[in-house]
């Protein structure tokens, strides 16, 4: 086989912590170790992830043509994949020689803008963050004034994808709007909701896009203009990957010249700080995040005020999610009218999904918004892992309904899912497979709120110890019609006597299961 | 690692590493952390040193110790092991791992094995939910762990 040489060879091989969670660290490991016998020179680069999480760990090697892939490797597979050649891009005629990877099948359906550079970086190399295009944003930003950056990113229609689906630019607008002389941009990086990943992968695969994210917002609301605004990224200590990754990042950014004071020569003055979060799935919610950033129990605030106006400290503070800031040095890149020809409805741009669970291809989708779900489970995600059928997909986290599949041909739009009584979240889609019991998933949504529940609202509370009490009298058979009206009952008061999406919320995947799965419960429907 | 070169007494280290943070707006979150790091847990005693640096009262930061499951009062074993029991866990049987866990080390979750090598917990998802279940062993995430593997892990640390 006649295959151009790459010298040294250039091979990559993920470091991001789901392919670190298969061997990727053993896999690199033995790859220097037997370049190192054969006396090839080759240069090991430890990348974010693809995303195509079930071909983990995910060797590439750069060619002429460009990179190819194998996968998944096992650290004993890699003598023999060396000496068929993979170093020099061979294809081995294996299953797991995968050939370009820009080419698969997965790579090609998807709309990569936010995460165009994750699994291509060396997400510690702030060489790399700029020969792949990055800054361009940022210095975009800084030739316009913060009224029209606003602008740009209320143009492109983004969304928060933290999951309430709030327009960002609004948001950035009110907090430059709010006169202060010192500001807050803070980065809600507690990813707590099970089936997501997406903020924890980019932060690990290319954490200078969010830094450059952040550092536009802290110009869009004034820093320029006589506030001082200071920037914090909350991590949840389960991320410790990329909590590493994000502190070396800023510190990299900090010797460039990208964070502190006269920002890519111009007048803006922004610093970052990461803040390690304690195991509290509250703190996801904005204003228990705002608590814990200020030293205190992650208890819920009453909104008004709104954060924009008085959050961090009292002071005007935009808070948003990961996916929400790495979207926008792109939007200003491009420009908003380009991100909003991307998506469906009020659904403008294109979302991270994430595939999880009992899932033949799991990982993260970036497509624009209106595929359906059967799109994303079947078709990209290959159905179950089993092999079983599906049985209920649970979309938007803990708090998310479960839908059943006869929901399958939803388009993925935050309002065509509000209005199937479902909702979009952060984007998590758990694929669970025919021997799923539904009234245990709901007992656990129930269990869950009350391990997790802040205790500010009584109804979440002590509604969600009530609400486990009473699905599990329902499972052992006692009086099942009469205590599911008292669940429903006991949901819509959670519904409408919590302050926060934890309370009132968690009678989605309640509601939803004993709507759908009503056998499961005892009961004909 | 520590900041204090392990010289003085308990208070005099707390105080040390509280001080090293104290300029930090809102510290004493940063502080729990680093105090919990330095000494394996947050004791009784070293509240009133915390709460004195920080100028906050010990009720505020006894609440704040007691609010995070991370802030452990009592000491863990050598090694802590905590099971992901979210949903995408659980649909690939991570329910089914955690009782086999349980029976393996003879304790529950929040326990610690008699020869303290062990403390077993559960966590609400580590961001692996596509290769789950997920296990998370000393700090480091191990995905699609079964039952054979668990034993394997736990083979690692004995």
């Amino acid at each position: 086989m006649n295959v151009p040489t790459v010298n040294p060879a250039r091979v990559f091989v993920p470091r991001d912590a789901a392919a670190r969670s298969v061997g990727a660290d053993e896999v690199a490991e033995r790859i220097a170790a037997v370049a190192a016998l054969a006396g090839r020179e080759i240069e090991l680069v430890r990348t974010g992830s693809r995303g195509m999480l079930w071909l983990e760990p995910l060797v590439e090697v750069a060619t002429p043509g460009g990179r190819v892939g194998y996968g998944p490797v096992t650290p004993e597979a890699v003598d023999g994949l060396v000496a068929a050649g993979i170093l020099d891009g061979a294809d081995t005629g294996a299953p797991t020689s995968l050939g370009p990877v820009e080419d698969l099948p997965w790579m090609r359906r998807q709309q990569r803008l936010t995460f165009a550079r994750v699994g291509v970086v060396d997400p510690r190399s702030a060489d790399d963050h700029e020969s792949y295009g990055g800054n361009a944003g940022l210095r975009a930003a800084l030739d316009r004034s913060p009224d029209q950056v606003v602008e740009e990113v209320v143009t492109s229609g983004l969304r928060g994808r933290g999951g309430a689906g709030f327009p960002t630019g609004i948001k950035w607008r009110t907090v430059l709007g709010a006169q202060d002389e010192l500001k807050f941009v803070c980065c809600n990086a507690d990813e707590g909701d099970s089936g997501t990943f997406a903020d924890r992968m980019l932060m690990e695969g290319d954490p200078f896009t969010l830094i450059e994210g952040m550092t536009i917002a802290a110009h869009a609301v004034g820093a320029t203009e006589g506030a001082a605004v200071e920037g914090y990224v909350y991590i949840r200590s389960e991320y410790p990957d990329a909590i590493e990754t994000m502190t070396a990042a800023i510190e990299a950014a900090r010797a460039r010249g990208w964070l502190g004071a006269g920002i890519l020569g111009s007048a803006l003055e922004f610093d970052l700080h990461v803040r390690v979060g304690a195991g509290a799935y509250i703190c996801g919610e904005e204003t228990s995040m705002l608590e814990s950033l200020e030293g205190k129990r992650g208890t819920v605030r009453p909104k008004p005020p709104i954060p924009a106006l008085a959050g961090l400290f009292g002071r005007p503070t935009v808070v948003n999610n990961v996916l929400s800031l790495a979207a926008v040095p792109w939007i200003l890149a491009n420009g908003g009218a380009a991100y909003a020809r991307y998506g469906m409805g009020r659904s403008r741009g294109t979302s991270v999904f994430q595939l999880g669970g009992n899932i033949a291809r799991g990982g993260i989708v970036e497509t624009a918004f209106g595929i359906t779900l059967r799109a994303l489970v079947e078709d990209l995600g290959g159905g179950t892992g089993s092999g079983r059928p599906v049985r209920a997909i649970q979309v938007g986290g803990p708090l998310g309904s479960y839908l059943p599949v006869g929901q399958l041909d939803l388009p993925m739009d935050y309002e065509a899912f509000s209005e199937a009584g479902a909702l979009l979240g952060h984007g998590g889609v758990v694929v669970f497979d025919d021997t799923v019991d539904m009234s245990l998933m709901a007992r656990f949504a129930m269990r869950f709120c009350a391990e997790e529940s802040c205790g500010k609202c009584t109804p979440c509370r002590v509604g969600a110890v009530r609400g486990v009490e009473t699905i599990d009298r329902i499972r052992a058979g006692e009086e099942p019609t009469k205590n599911l009206l008292l669940l429903e009952d006991l949901c819509e008061l959670m519904t409408d006597g919590s302050l926060c999406a934890m309370g009132g919320l968690t009678p989605m995947p309640v509601r939803s299961a004993v709507k759908h799965f009503a056998h499961d419960f005892g009961v004909t429907p | 690692m520590s900041v204090t070169g392990e010289v003085g007494t308990r208070a005099d280290r707390v105080r040390a590493v509280t001080r090293a943070h104290e300029q930090r707006r809102g510290a004493l979150i940063p502080v729990l952390h680093a105090v919990q790091h330095e000494f394996g847990r947050i004791a009784a005693e070293d509240l009133p040193v915390i709460a004195d640096v920080l100028n906050l009262a010990i009720a505020e930061v006894h609440g704040v110790v007691t609010f995070y499951r991370d802030f452990r009062r009592a000491p863990a074993g050598r090694a802590i092991v905590r099971i992901c029991g979210a949903e995408a866990c659980q649909a690939v049987g991570a329910t089914t791992l955690a009782g086999h866990a349980r029976d393996r080390l003879g304790i529950g979750f929040g326990e610690t094995t008699a020869d303290g090598t062990v403390t077993l917990d559960e966590v609400f998802c580590l961001g692996n939910c596509a290769l789950g279940p997920s296990v998370e062993v000393a700090g480091r995430v191990y995905g699609r762990v079964g039952p054979d593997r668990f034993d394997g892990l736990l083979g690692d640390l004995r």
